[in-house]
């Protein structure tokens, strides 16, 4: 349907900012020494806010605030959406209860995966899907014979994650009772100002967490709450550079990082099954229809899966981001999408595909190649490389019920 | 006069590039053109003064960048300039813009459909996929399939292994793309009216056919395909107009010591023992070479300037029936100032882009009913740049250049030649659409030149006007393109040559024609190019 005429003129000044503001904006811009931005999906957002590094400590020692609104948010709703969520999704819809999110993935019927985000079952007949690209065409076209409604809300919802050891002492001293009940992937409402705010146990960083989600008008209020309670809690906002250590730490993969989503692949060959990324504990072939079934099936039967993404313990200190995998030095294997030194793990850790065999039945003798440019030289090293489990960290904390104050 | 080794009939893009690389390469080439300037439908002329007209052709992206640095022709004064976007203006007082910036887009277009908005990334995406596989064969020549020379078989087997990196999905898509409509390809995308009629522009430009006849959604591959400096897909303008390709070409070839004639009407083709042997003038004279080559449509260089009992029946007759129809005209307008469009926000980028008023498909197949009646389209589309907003080259401070390309326009009017009544008539339609949408455009006009096909057949030699020397659609194309067993560069008449938008890989100022023909020519004559880039790699 094409919108009306005065919603559509009252939409034209978007030109003025190509980047949008979240809902946040004004509360970060206020705080951030580094005005170091970058943009995410069409918002401005901090790569930095005070330090980098200092903030991945936030993270884990205290409690951190990132802003997650530039997620993109869709709300399924209508009698039919478990049944459609089903459908659509690899994972098993119908164990999802309500007040419980998980973690999936959609695949088209290539079984190529399309995107992997979070489901949120708020009511028996609602649902929020979070991700990371957009897909408001395969949605509605899957939805055909499904008596579903699906909304894109993106711009509506403001959404902020509070990840750290710290983070349920701040949401208790801002007055969320109750929330000590919240386990890992649960979600509740709770009351805020005149309305509410759906909070879940939740995160990217592998550490105990939450992600709140509220209507952008009451953004703000959101904010300050938890600014206030948190002051004694060691509370900081935060920018992507020091959440994408932490969830390097806990193992997450990023679409379009670590592997590229179907949708946006020029190159046939760079689509993935979801055994090819990892992601393959998420497929439940007992249900018997969702799309990219048979194919997945077909793969696994036929061994023609031609890709495997593992966690890597790399020897020495230096991260080895975008390096080429070698099998016994001289093969090429595969390649390192993200590299951290782990500051809690006090190892150098990475995420990589590899192409197999290699990573399945040749897992010994691999090597990595990294290229360190050091003061305009490029220092280059062949360091053995272990595959090792993810996550890289285990944090008692982030599971601990009720959990603690610290 | 001495004989040269090769004369080429015409001076445009293609026939200047060939003519470089002849040249480069130890030949002694003669250009003969018929006009007292060369460039053929890639010009700048000065019609009214202190005015440059892009007066045929008017944004570049196509022409090679291979070609533009074996040929110098940065050193010889081209620049590309690219430029943002545009606006389709809509009927109901909105607009709906493109522009360059990934979110801009989408959010531009989810003033009017969200789906939309989402849906745009797919279809850019297929689309790059189809570009991606056409673009290194643009620079190839194409295989001839019933021939069985090892080079047409090992060109067959890079096609192939071309295709073979797709998916089974994507070489479905493959097909279906060269041969199905834009209306029903957009259809697939897309579900807003507007957005559609915005984006199947590409696909019927210089076209004999609907956005809803099969076979335009290649033609709009075809105006994907292009880039400016890497940016595949992006459209620019050549700074001081189209004329800046052919002069920075003309003074390449005359670095490397090639002549050129203008005034040199050529009236035929000698041949002797069924051998080209060089042209006759119009005046009677007789320049020879030891080959020729036209930059001439096929029509015009097999039905006119070469003797018909020089050729075989079959051949003949193809070209007869070669589609090269008449569809297209153009308005090229000197203005006072730069004129407004209170639709568009202060100072928006669109004024700098393509802007249009074509605002539903229906509208679009309605122009074209008018042209299958024989007349020009009375509620027409129009393409319209205003290149002076980013080239200061092109018109006096404050005044500005505006090129109308404008679809449907007939070569004759019901059967009839053209009055000049009827170029006011059609003239009129246009300027009354842009006045629609820009109050005051008519007081802003100092001097305007109307071109229906028939003064482009007139001037350029175009056969109907038309803009690529023949349609682009799939029975037109690679291997078949002009003539079967012909899509070589090569014709019946040992010794003579194409080399225009006519052969492979078609229309539009891409100069690929030039530097194929070029290749095989001097495949022909055991010679090595001095410097010819393959065609860059697509990663």
């Amino acid at each position: 349907m094409m919108l009306e005429m005065n919603t559509r003129r009252a939409l034209q000044g978007h030109i003025a900012t190509p980047r949008f503001e979240t809902p946040f904006h004004p509360r970060i811009a206020a705080i951030s020494e580094t005005s170091d931005w970058y943009t995410w999906a069409g918002y401005k957002a901090p790569h930095s806010v005070f330090d980098e590094e200092l903030e991945y400590f936030a993270i884990r020692s205290t409690a951190a605030l990132f802003d997650i609104s530039p997620m993109v948010k869709y709300r399924i709703a209508g009698p039919d959406a478990e049944r459609y969520l089903n459908r659509l999704t690899v994972r098993n819809v119908a164990k999802l209860s309500t007040g419980r999110v998980h973690y999936t993935a959609w695949c088209d019927d290539h079984g190529h995966v399309l995107d992997d985000g979070t489901l949120f079952r708020l009511s028996a007949d609602t649902f929020r899907l979070c991700c990371q690209e957009r897909h408001l065409p395969w949605l509605l076209d899957s939805a055909i014979g499904f008596d579903v409604g699906i909304e894109e809300e993106t711009m509506q919802i403001a959404g902020l994650a509070l990840q750290g050891p710290t983070s349920f002492a701040v949401l208790s001293n801002a007055g969320f009772d109750c929330i000590e009940r919240l386990k890992p992937f649960q979600l509740a409402d709770f009351p805020h100002e005149d309305g509410s705010v759906t909070i879940s146990r939740t995160g990217f960083t592998g550490d105990l967490g939450y992600e709140l989600f509220v209507p952008a008008e009451a953004a703000l209020s959101l904010w300050d709450r938890l600014w206030t309670a948190g002051q004694l809690h060691g509370i900081r906002a935060i920018g992507y550079a020091a959440l994408n250590r932490a969830r390097i730490e806990a193992g997450f993969i990023v679409a379009n990082a670590d592997f590229m989503t179907a949708e946006t692949a020029l190159r046939a060959d760079r689509a993935r099954m979801p055994d090819e990324i990892g992601l393959e504990w998420l497929v439940d072939t007992e249900k018997p229809n969702f799309n990219g079934r048979k194919a997945i099936l077909e793969a696994r039967r036929n061994q023609t899966l031609k890709h495997v993404l593992v966690g890597l313990e790399i020897e020495g200190n230096i991260p080895a981001d975008g390096a080429i995998i070698y099998h016994r030095k001289k093969h090429e294997a595969g390649l390192v999408s993200a590299a951290i030194w782990s500051p809690l793990a006090k190892r150098n850790i990475a995420i990589a595909s590899l192409t197999r065999p290699y990573g399945t039945r040749l897992t010994e003798d691999l090597w990595v190649e990294i290229y360190a440019l050091r003061e305009l030289q490029y220092q280059k090293m062949m360091k053995r490389a272990r595959i090792v489990p993810r996550p890289f960290i285990k944090l008692d904390r982030r599971a601990a019920a009720p959990p603690g104050l610290f | 006069m001495k004989k040269c080794d090769v004369v080429m009939i015409g001076g445009g893009h293609n026939g200047l590039v060939a003519a470089c690389y002849l040249q480069r390469a130890g030949l002694d080439v003669l250009v003969l053109e018929k006009n007292d300037w060369v460039g053929g439908a890639a010009t700048s002329r000065e019609l009214t003064p202190g005015f440059l007209y892009s007066n045929c052709s008017y944004v570049c992206s196509l022409f090679r960048p291979e070609i533009m640095r074996d040929l110098e022709l940065p050193k010889h004064g081209l620049q590309v300039i690219a430029y943002e976007g545009g606006a389709v203006f809509t009927r109901d007082g909105d607009y709906i813009a493109s522009y360059r910036d990934h979110d801009s887009h989408r959010r531009e277009f989810a003033r009017y459909s969200k789906r939309d908005a989402e849906a745009y990334d797919r279809y850019a995406r297929d689309v790059t996929r189809q570009c991606r596989f056409i673009q290194p064969l643009l620079m190839r020549t194409a295989p001839d399939p019933f021939s069985f020379k090892p080079r047409d078989i090992s060109e067959l087997l890079y096609l192939g292994k071309k295709f073979g990196e797709f998916s089974a999905h994507d070489m479905a898509q493959t097909l279906r793309f060269w041969t199905m409509s834009i209306s029903d390809f957009l259809d697939e995308y897309f579900e807003t009216d507007v957005i559609k009629a915005y984006l199947a522009l590409s696909g019927i430009i210089g076209t004999a056919l609907g956005a809803m006849s099969p076979g335009t959604a290649y033609v709009l591959l075809h105006h994907y395909m292009g880039e400016v400096d890497g940016s595949v897909g992006a459209w620019g303008y050549a700074r001081g107009g189209m004329g800046a390709v052919t002069q920075a070409l003309a003074s390449s070839f005359q670095a490397s010591g090639g002549t050129i004639r203008t005034g040199a009407d050529v009236a035929r083709v000698m041949t002797r023992s069924g051998r080209a042997t060089g042209v006759v003038l119009a005046d009677g004279e007789e320049v020879r070479g030891n080959l020729v080559v036209s930059n001439a449509d096929v029509k015009r260089t097999f039905l006119k300037l070469v003797e018909e009992d020089a050729l075989p029946e079959t051949f003949v007759h193809r070209v007869k029936h070669f589609k090269m129809r008449g569809s297209s005209g153009k308005l090229n307008i000197a203005l006072d100032s730069l004129p407004e469009f209170p639709a568009l926000p202060k100072n928006s980028s669109c004024i700098r882009g393509d802007l249009h008023f074509t605002d539903s498909m229906e509208r679009m197949e309605r122009a074209y009913d008018d042209w299958k009646a024989g007349r020009y389209s009375a509620d027409p589309f129009v393409d319209m740049v205003i290149p002076t907003t980013l080239d200061p080259t092109m018109a006096p401070p404050g005044k500005h250049f505006m090129s109308c390309f404008v679809q449907y326009c007939p070569p004759q009017i019901e059967g009839r030649d053209w009055t000049d009544a009827d170029r006011d008539a059609f003239a009129d339609t246009v300027v009354s659409q842009i006045a629609d949408y820009s109050p005051g455009f008519r007081d802003r006009i100092l001097h305007m030149e109307v071109r229906t096909p028939h003064e482009i057949e007139t001037e350029v030699g175009l056969t109907e006007g038309n803009i690529f020397q023949g349609e682009l659609t799939f029975d037109q194309l690679l291997f078949n393109r002009p003539v079967p067993g012909y899509a070589q560069y090569r014709s019946p008449v040992p010794g003579l040559y194409l080399c225009g938008s006519s052969t492979h890989p078609g229309g539009g100022v891409m100069g690929a024609p030039g530097r194929n023909a070029a290749a095989e020519i001097l495949r022909d004559l055991k010679l090595k190019p001095a410097e010819m880039s393959p065609a860059h790699d697509v990663i």
